[in-house]
């Protein structure tokens, strides 16, 4: 081989890494590398740990005994690992760690990583890699994780040591945890597993590029305050951050000091109770018109721990066209990403709300607090004219934004929502109440199908943590719940009560409804056919029913809304297994309201025929008009959806 | 906002140094954020410093202040990353070496000489069919060398990227704290 180059930059794997780990401390207990991950965890307090074992893995493997001090559960598949370890980590708040092994079990895990990284889950994830000398020559399941992941991941780690495990560790997990959470890749290398080293714990971090900004600084806050008190058209546009922050007092306060109204991102329903006035539900896409109208015509957007995400803005231009920003957020690249800020705050939410709202109420003594009657009247004839709601299907089956909301008025209040990727997604979002914290676990910015069932299985782990556990539902849709549906066996045999709603239209819904508005009614590969709305359609494949009791789960079918609620009720007594209802729902349901793709959110569509938003324009100088094709998208698909409903 | 994709026609020329950690994998990660963020650069350097545990990245591309602001935030996002700096023209000093083959023989030896002579650049090889001229300089000066060797017919080239320093005695890695470990 050639002489290393003086740098170690251009390279994947150190040039100077060392087989006998001459450089060992003086102290420490003897083990080898395998053990020292395995205490590591214990050691950083993990409790639970996601997984599937292989090749590459498997000296840490067999580091784990029945003394170990966290729960070991297994999936059947890597992605589903990763998912769950997702799920547990946004309804605890804990840090997700997976264990797989080197290749395909790494590639695998590609999917759950780049979702953490989209929603900011801090997730640890563990790979098994082929021994040093063998990296670098195709070997077998061999890939390189860290660098497929470089895009995804908040940071990664190749571990050719063993001693370097104890503090890789330490890092990874304090990384995936602090500033804006992430996913953290640790790619241990089988050399590093089986080599000897000597264990001491703590460890010195050595991360002298990661320094988070976690309070403001300077006069923003004042800034801040100065604008809250000047505007007279206030919006709290509130998103995944603030959940990640825990910082729902914050927040409330924050509602209770301005009076102002709030809207809330997918990730963060729920991060203030539905049922306080304030709330005006989801922005974006398939927000209200209330939330929406809000936006478009407020005077100050106070955006918090959120991201102007292309589904909440459509057409950047035209978003909030008149509004200052207010923007905090943990992350520094987000603050004039997509949206200019006016006063921009670097920082955790909850410490930047703590902080500013004392700025706030002093403001608010000097120059007093503005009046929101008028602006609260405008918002209050939106809520009134426009609310959440769906018509019955037309030929009598059963509606699946009524089956939503049925097990939403029926569930425990204390219930953690979980859903896959779809429209059910999203009517979970528009009509389940949310009233706690931490009680919403979705896919929100990579939008993986297939994430329900896995995530569900690391909530009603997580839960189980808790002195009471929460009961779990998991809203799913049949195309999405295909995609992971093996996870049955996980659950099954965990024996964990969670509680699976199929809305089965026997079609990818989503993508129909976008075929129906945008494609001309031209269904594409989107029939699943896997069971009718009615029940003369027969059963499809799979059998819904069938499978969930050959994984050892209840299994239940309903088509009639009398049906319907027979099954709930069952569903809701179960505690030892999990349960699934089929529930065969009209193919052509579309959620309402929506703004096509790239259209501004004034063309908001409540229902077919009826767009509340257009040609009203916010008071104030307006920019000049331009070239609408998003306006013309809009009116394209409503009146796609109407001649549908005819 | 949202100017994607970053790097348009008439953009301006910006350096920036980017101080890393020297450590395996590091220009990959840099490298790899450019191409996703559609930041399309004219040329990138990297060279060991004065300090065994940090790598110096220079990186010259034609950008809006916008997109700009937005790369260096998310080069700061990447932990190997301790430092970045635009080096603006006044305050720093950037030079370029460039290697040129150009087609010479005993008829116009002479006046390419003579070119090499004017730009006070050296020659570093001769053949009865070309000479290779090695050259240092700013930008400019190597445009106008490159632009009189044309003619002759350059027939290989390569420049090593620019690379920049401030002026005046403070170095760019002076507040950045170490990295103990150089091998991970």
């Amino acid at each position: 081989m050639s002489l290393p180059t003086p740098l170690q930059a251009f390279s994947s794997v150190p040039k100077n890494w060392d087989h006998d780990d001459k450089a060992v401390p003086a102290q420490g207990e003897p083990m080898t590398g395998a053990q020292a991950l395995i205490r590591s965890l214990e050691d950083l307090g993990v409790t639970q740990v996601f997984g599937v074992p292989g090749g590459a893995i498997l000296p840490a493997y067999d580091a784990i005994d029945e003394q170990v001090r966290f729960n070991f559960t297994l999936t059947r598949h890597e992605q589903a690992a990763g998912h769950a370890a997702e799920g547990y980590a946004v309804s605890t708040g804990k840090v997700g760690v997976c264990l797989v092994t080197s290749g395909p079990g790494a590639t695998n895990m590609v999917t759950p990583i780049a979702d953490a990284m989209m929603d900011s889950v801090p997730l640890v994830v563990v790979t098994g890699q082929v021994g040093v000398d063998s990296i670098g020559t195709d070997a077998f399941q061999e890939a390189d994780i860290v660098g497929i992941t470089y895009p995804v991941a908040k940071h990664s780690y190749l571990v050719t040591k063993a001693q370097d495990i104890p503090r890789v560790m330490t890092e990874a997990y304090h990384i995936a945890r602090s500033g804006r959470p992430g996913p953290v890749v640790v790619d241990l290398s089988k050399t590093a597993q089986n080599g000897k080293m000597l264990y001491s714990w703590p460890q010195e971090m050595i991360l002298p590029g990661y320094n988070p900004v976690t309070r403001a600084h300077g006069h923003v806050l004042d800034d801040a305050a100065r604008l809250l008190v000047q505007s007279h058209r206030p919006v709290l546009y509130v998103g995944g951050g603030a959940v990640r922050s825990d910082a729902r007092r914050q927040v409330q306060e924050l509602v209770r000091a301005t009076g102002a109204p709030m809207v809330t991102t997918l990730p963060a329903r729920g991060i203030v109770p539905d049922s306080d006035p304030a709330v005006l539900g989801m922005p974006g896409m398939h927000g209200t018109v209330a939330a929406n109208g809000a936006i478009q015509h407020s005077d100050l957007l106070v955006a918090v721990g959120t991201r102007f995400d292309d589904r909440v803005t459509g057409s950047l231009e035209d978003f909030a066209p008149v509004a200052r920003v207010i923007h905090i957020d943990i992350d520094p690249a987000e603050i004039g990403k997509n949206r200019q800020a006016d006063v921009p705050i670097v920082g955790d939410v909850g410490q930047v709300l703590d902080d500013l709202i004392p700025a706030l109420k002093a403001a608010q003594r000097t120059w007093g607090k503005p009046d929101l009657k008028p602006w609260w009247r405008l918002i209050d004839g939106w809520r009134h004219d426009y609310p959440t709601t769906f018509e019955p299907s037309p030929d009598g089956t059963l509606a699946p934004q009524w089956v939503v909301q049925t097990l939403s008025n029926k569930a425990d209040p204390d219930t953690i929502w979980v859903s896959g990727v779809g429209q059910h997604q999203m009517w979970a979002s528009q009509f389940i109440d949310f009233e706690r914290t931490r009680s919403w676990v979705s896919s929100c910015g990579l939008g993986t199908m297939g994430y329900g069932l896995p995530a569900a299985i690391g909530t009603a782990i997580g839960t189980r943590e808790e002195e009471d556990p929460r009961p779990v539902w998991l809203i799913d849709g049949d195309g999405s719940f295909q995609m992971t549906s093996e996870e049955l066996a996980t659950a099954g045999q965990a024996g964990l009560p969670i509680r699976i709603a199929i809305l089965n239209n026997s079609v990818y819904g989503m993508v129909r409804q976008w075929q129906t508005l945008f494609y001309g009614s031209h269904y594409s590969q989107t029939n699943l056919e896997d069971g009718g709305a009615r029940p003369t359609d027969g059963n499809g494949i799979p059998d819904f029913v069938k499978l969930a009791e050959a994984y050892g789960c209840l299994g239940l079918r309903a088509y009639t809304q009398e049906q319907a609620l027979e099954a709930i009720d069952k569903a809701n007594a179960v505690t030892d297994r999990p349960v699934l209802i089929d529930f065969r729902v009209w193919k052509d349901a579309m959620v309402w309201p929506m703004v096509p793709a790239g259209a501004s959110n004034d063309t908001i569509i409540y229902k077919p025929g009826v767009q509340p938003l257009a040609g009203i324009r916010p008071e104030q100088e307006q920019p000049e008009p331009r070239e609408q094709t998003g306006a013309d998208r809009a009116a394209m698909a409503s009146d796609a959806a109407g001649r549908m409903n005819k | 906002m949202a100017n994607y994709p970053a790097s348009k026609p008439g953009s301006e020329r910006h350096t920036l140094s980017v101080l890393v950690e020297n450590r395996p994998g590091v220009l990959a990660r840099v490298a790899g954020l450019f191409a996703r963020r559609a930041f399309n650069i004219n040329s990138l350097s990297v060279s060991s410093t004065e300090r065994d545990d940090i790598s110096r990245i220079t990186v010259t591309a034609d950008v809006e202040a916008v997109p700009l602001e937005q790369i260096i935030k998310q080069l700061n996002k990447l932990l190997h990353v301790l430092k970045i700096v635009e080096l603006k023209g006044d305050e720093a000093v950037e030079r370029e070496l460039v290697m040129i083959k150009v087609k010479a023989n005993e008829r116009n030896r002479s006046d390419v000489l003579e070119i090499v002579q004017l730009f006070r650049v050296r020659v570093v090889d001769v053949h009865p069919e070309s000479l290779t001229i090695e050259a240092t300089g700013a930008e400019g000066k190597l445009e106008a060398l490159l632009r009189l060797l044309r003619p002759f017919g350059i027939i290989e080239l390569v420049r090593s990227g620019a690379v920049a320093v401030t002026r005046g005695p403070r170095a760019l890695s002076e507040k950045v704290l170490g990295s103990q470990i150089t091998d991970r």
